[in-house]
């Protein structure tokens, strides 16, 4: 190994989560050869999930919870190029170009570059007055600033996702007032199932937010300091700081200069390679096999970013390895903790439980037909860890014993 | 100033100093393999799990019941399983020695 990476440059475009874990795992793995970072964010790489969670609730700004300290980047040896945009590959020379019209040379690039905020095309959204989407440090703060500033402190949230949610949970509890404006008929509609929406409803409204559906967002009027909001049912709301939480599209263009594979994003294989042997691609922009449940798919996930960024390291530096983890997500509103395993989609039964008297205890199971597929539970990490290793063993799960909830959660209550 | 010793799964001794933040983030700068805090420490998955050496336990103390829940059913519990994103380092816990679960 040592013999043949050492006069090698490896070049990592994005440096979150999966770019900086990959970086890390390339080291350790036993590459030799330089590793270079860029990411056009200029802060140094920092945990992303709690942006829209404690962070934004925090007194403090600068308590910034770091991927990683500087000096680790230093005593391995990895280049960080931050605040710097990559705006070109030339797959044939095996260069990148800079913004400022400086290349640099590759022997492996791994593209981490991520996804962006989706921003609707709502008329009057790029004139609106304090208006963010939520996905950098630069966004968290730019909407505590713009909600300290404010005079009503009227935040309307355009997106009942876990993003939507997250914030109007960390806003409510620095005393804002929140409105989420949902299109579809419930919150979280496309990525879970009924009854957590029902549940995540509830837990808001009892906090003081106003959770509406059926808001389809048609215009925003600008108004001195503060936004007119219009949905296309005729009603309207008052904002001073409109957050925008509608969903994320994947950074593509590169991988189409590079005349990468690309569908639900980049195309990767088991080892996270792309179309070409020499680029690699990690974390949320990749469409890649699952081998668990089958078929192809997209996370938007820290697990699956540094899952990913592991098993591209391994692979670079020549051992046989294959991605294979079962996904897990998490959130964080209020005093609840959310924490999913597995992917519930293609489900066709739900089994929910409510553990005891504890309203706030509960789990909601996710069949297809025999097949447990994903557990969500909520305050109840016995069923999240329990679920994922059914999931992962394929347990067969003996429904009518998971229903009932005098029996208790535990490693052979439901064979 | 607390000065802790993690022991890693390949018996790598890694000692490492600190007075602020928690364990985990300390064995992370330190590069402790089997340590990777993925949540950021927030108790959500487990990827920071040592099991405390039973001369310290009463230094670091028994875990909350969102830490106990989520390492009862771990392949690898034992009664002196802690996730080391939750303790913090202060004074209290110097000269303890952990020993990194996987």
């Amino acid at each position: 190994m040592s013999s043949t990476t050492s006069d090698k440059v490896c070049i990592v475009i994005g440096a979150s989560h999966a770019g900086v874990n990959f970086a890390f795992a390339l080291r350790r793995e036993g590459w030799e050869g330089k590793i270079k970072l860029f990411d056009s964010d200029p802060v140094l790489p920092y945990h992303k999930p709690p942006l829209s969670k404690s962070y934004l609730s925090a007194n403090d700004s600068s308590q910034i919870d770091y991927l990683f300290p500087e000096s680790n980047y230093e005593t391995d040896d990895i280049s960080l190029s931050l605040g710097v945009k990559v705006i070109d590959i030339d797959k044939e020379s095996k260069a990148i170009t800079l913004e400022d019209g400086t290349e640099q040379t590759y022997d492996i690039l791994v593209l981490a570059v991520g996804a962006r905020p989706f921003m609707p095309p709502i008329s009057g959204i790029t004139s609106a007055s304090n208006l963010y989407p939520m996905r950098t440090i630069e966004h968290a703060i730019q909407i505590g600033n713009a909600v300290r500033d404010s005079e009503g402190r009227r935040v309307v949230i355009i997106g009942g996702g876990y993003i939507g949610l997250e914030t109007a949970a960390s806003l409510k509890s620095i005393g804002v007032h929140v409105v989420i404006l949902e299109r579809e008929a419930r919150v979280l509609a496309r990525i879970t199932s009924p009854e957590m929406s029902h549940f995540f409803t509830d837990l808001h409204q009892e906090n003081g937010v106003e959770v509406l559906t059926n808001k389809n967002v048609i215009s925003i009027e600008k108004s001195n300091d503060t936004n007119i909001i219009h949905c296309d049912d005729s009603t309207s709301y008052t904002a001073d700081v409109i957050v925008v939480g509608v969903g994320i599209r994947v950074n593509v263009e590169l991988a189409e200069m590079a005349g990468l594979q690309i569908e639900n994003g980049i195309n990767v294989d088991v080892t996270a390679k792309t179309s070409r042997d020499d680029i690699y691609a990690i974390g949320d922009c990749t469409y890649h096999y699952n081998q668990h449940y089958d078929r192809y798919t997209r996370l938007e996930s820290v697990q699956n970013a540094v899952d990913q960024a592991k098993i591209a390291a391994a692979a670079i530096c020549g051992k046989e390895v294959a991605y294979n983890a079962i996904p897990w997500f998490w959130s964080d509103q209020y005093d609840i903790k959310l924490q999913m395993v597995g992917l519930s989609q293609g489900y066709n039964e739900a089994i929910e439980r409510v553990e005891g008297d504890n309203d706030q205890c509960r789990s909601v199971w996710y069949f297809r037909d025999d097949e447990l597929l994903a557990v969500d539970a909520v305050n109840n990490a016995k069923a999240y860890v329990l679920g994922g290793r059914f999931i992962k063993g394929r347990q067969k799960i003996d429904k009518n014993k998971l229903k009932d909830t005098s029996i208790p959660i535990k490693p052979t209550s439901f064979l | 100033m607390a000065k802790i010793t993690f022991i890693t799964k390949n018996d790598q001794t890694i000692i490492a100093e600190g007075n602020s933040g928690n364990v985990m983030e300390l064995a992370v700068q330190n590069k402790v393999t089997g340590i990777d805090g993925d949540c950021g420490g927030v108790c959500s998955c487990a990827t920071c799990h040592v099991h405390v050496s039973p001369d310290d336990w009463d230094k670091v103390g028994a875990p909350s019941e969102l830490e106990s829940d989520m390492l009862e059913f771990d392949e690898n519990v034992s009664e002196y399983s802690r996730l080391s994103c939750q303790i913090n380092v202060t004074d209290d816990i110097d000269g303890i020695v952990l020993n990194v679960a996987k």
